[in-house]
């Protein structure tokens, strides 16, 4: 490799850094993205350059045929269908990766003939199982958040024994196509393998752990361009590989933190269904119900509002009736706050990028431990569409399922009500005993129609 | 690749993998999803596996074919992934 490339490529990677270093504050995040996009197109540039020129056409075909499709998703897709767009972006950059590793394979197998080295080899292996894990398992994800296949959780009887069995097969194919790579059907056979496992590690998560699991699948992606860049003997694969590789496992505990719970409880599937039975069904809580009239005079007559958005309020599109919300209330001098929990949603931050795109100045925007303690001197919290991450049973009923998770303290306010379409449970199918409370009132209806009819009531007080 | 070689790809390993951690602790919360999406698009950094992959051999081999749909979806994930971060982060501002 020439030493014009190697350098190319540690600019590169000194821009990857860099970029996602001014990522950590709002006002250089952008600059910082484009930093790093141009250290992307310093290492494909570069890389172009050292190429024979005979395979141009169809790498300049596969290039514009990849930004085409990229280009067309990124502008079209809505905001609120961004966690199915990043679980189905990674699932590509796994397959790339997957693929990268094969074509070696195949390359120094079949054509070369020659006997790749030890680390070479296992290099192969450990990309083909990340990346093909993790294209199998976003694909599930993408399956499971868009509503093509059940976001409950999907368990069967053995199916962590399978699972066992099957790494083990895989771990046994592995050696033995160190052993033997002339072989073709070892290679295959590790392929099923990690596509198969990638969607039994996934198909058992609920929708409630989205984003533990998106979270992880970033990490996998970056991980397996890791792997490939150990391969090809390529350092920045393995720098840009390493970097997302670690700052998905980061945001993973994150994530896993505001839930109280552990990255291998989460993998091993079923919020709420291991500890069934009495909590599940209980007896059933009386509710009041609020009209949208009485709605609009309750927030006519305050003076402290806290919004609690959830995955519901991305369902119905609210995000821009609530800015219309919050202005009426502004109008009033009413004090306006969102109440943000780090899981609230179906990818981490997902609520703030909802809020931002109805533009909402993002200091609005108050996380979980600053605002827990305004609620108790709040006088109307208004919930939308969320339902575990405001369930005092998480602080008080050591027999919930979600019994230990941070939650926010929405029913300390004076009133709270709760747009909701019904009264489905939460994604982690528990009862949210806040309902019942006293100075809970139920807001029947999609969000984004009861909401409108509250504004329009305002407008006219 | 001799085993000096492997020893400096494990140090880049470890020291990035470090790196990592501790540029991605300070992110705020409100951030994180640009910030998943914007590393999506790092680890599309296959991209200069998959034209290396491209270039090793003749028209017809299955590694060519696979070098090509690598890089296919590698670009996708490229370029989508910084349009749509870039997309996001435009929509935070300040009032």
């Amino acid at each position: 490799m020439s030493i014009t490339i190697q350098i190319a490529y540690l600019v590169a990677s000194i821009l990857f850094v860099l970029g996602i270093k001014m990522m950590n504050k709002t006002k250089s995040a952008r600059q910082g993205n484009r930093l790093s996009a141009l250290g992307m197109l310093i290492a494909i540039i570069a890389t172009l350059l050292q190429i024979q020129v005979i395979s141009m056409v169809e790498i300049f075909g596969c290039i514009v045929l990849g930004s085409a499709i990229g280009l067309y998703y990124a502008n079209k897709v809505e905001m609120t269908k961004m966690p199915e767009m990043v679980a189905i972006f990674n699932g590509f950059g796994g397959l790339a990766s997957f693929t990268v590793a094969l074509s070696d394979y195949f390359l120094r197998t079949t054509v070369q003939m020659e006997s790749i080295e030890l680390v070479t080899v296992i290099s192969i292996i450990v990309s083909v199982f990340i990346g093909g894990l993790t294209f199998t398992g976003s694909i599930i994800a993408f399956l499971k958040l868009n509503g093509n296949i059940s976001g409950s959780p999907i368990t069967f009887k053995g199916q962590h024994p399978l699972n066992l069995v099957l790494f083990l097969s895989f771990l046994t194919a592995a050696v033995f196509n160190v052993m033997d790579q002339s072989d073709p059907i070892l290679i295959i056979v590790l392929i099923v393998i990690a596509l198969v496992l990638g969607v039994l590690t996934v198909i058992p998560i609920g929708g409630a752990d989205m984003p533990v699991v998106i979270s992880l699948l970033n990490s996998y992606s970056g991980m397996a361009a890791c792997a490939t860049g150990f391969i090809l003997n390529n350092n920045v694969l393995i720098v840009a590989g390493s970097l997302v590789g670690a700052s998905g496992i980061i945001l993973t505990q994150i994530m896993c933190k505001a839930m109280n719970r552990s990255l291998i409880n989460v993998l091993l599937g079923g919020f709420g269904q291991t500890t069934s039975g009495p909590a599940g069904d209980g007896p059933s809580i009386t509710v009041k119900e609020v009209g949208v009239e009485e709605t609009a005079m309750l927030f006519d007559s305050v003076s402290s509002v806290i919004v609690v958005p959830g995955y519901g309020m991305a369902v119905a599109q609210a995000q821009h009736v609530i800015r219309e919300l919050m202005e009426q209330c502004e109008k009033r001098n009413i004090d306006f706050k969102f109440a943000i929990h780090p899981v609230a949603g179906r990818m981490p931050g997902h609520m703030n990028v909802l809020l931002a795109e109805a533009n909402i100045s993002y200091d609005k925007l108050i996380e979980m431990e600053s605002i827990n303690d305004d609620f108790q001197n709040t006088d109307l919290v208004l919930i939308v569409g969320a339902n575990d991450v405001v369930n005092p049973a998480a602080r008080n009923n050591p027999q919930s399922p979600i019994y230990g998770m941070p939650v926010l303290n929405a029913d300390k306010a004076r009133t709270v009500i709760v747009s909701k379409r019904s009264m489905g449970k939460g994604y982690a199918g528990v009862e949210n005993e806040l309902f019942g409370y006293p100075n809970c009132l139920m807001l029947f209806g999609d969000a984004k129609q009861t909401i409108t009819k509250v504004v329009t009531e305002m407008k006219e007080m | 690749m001799s085993s000096e070689a492997l020893i400096i790809l494990i140090y880049i390993l470890v020291l990035a993998s470090f790196l990592g951690f501790e540029l991605i602790a300070k992110v705020p919360p409100t951030l994180h999803t640009p910030l998943m999406s914007g590393s999506n698009a790092i680890s599309g950094i296959t991209i200069v596996g998959a034209l290396l992959a491209c270039n090793e051999m003749g028209y017809v081999t299955i590694s060519k074919w696979l070098g090509m749909a690598a890089l296919v979806l590698a670009t996708i994930n490229v370029v989508g992934g910084y349009t749509v971060t870039d997309r996001m982060l435009k929509m935070f501002k300040k009032k």
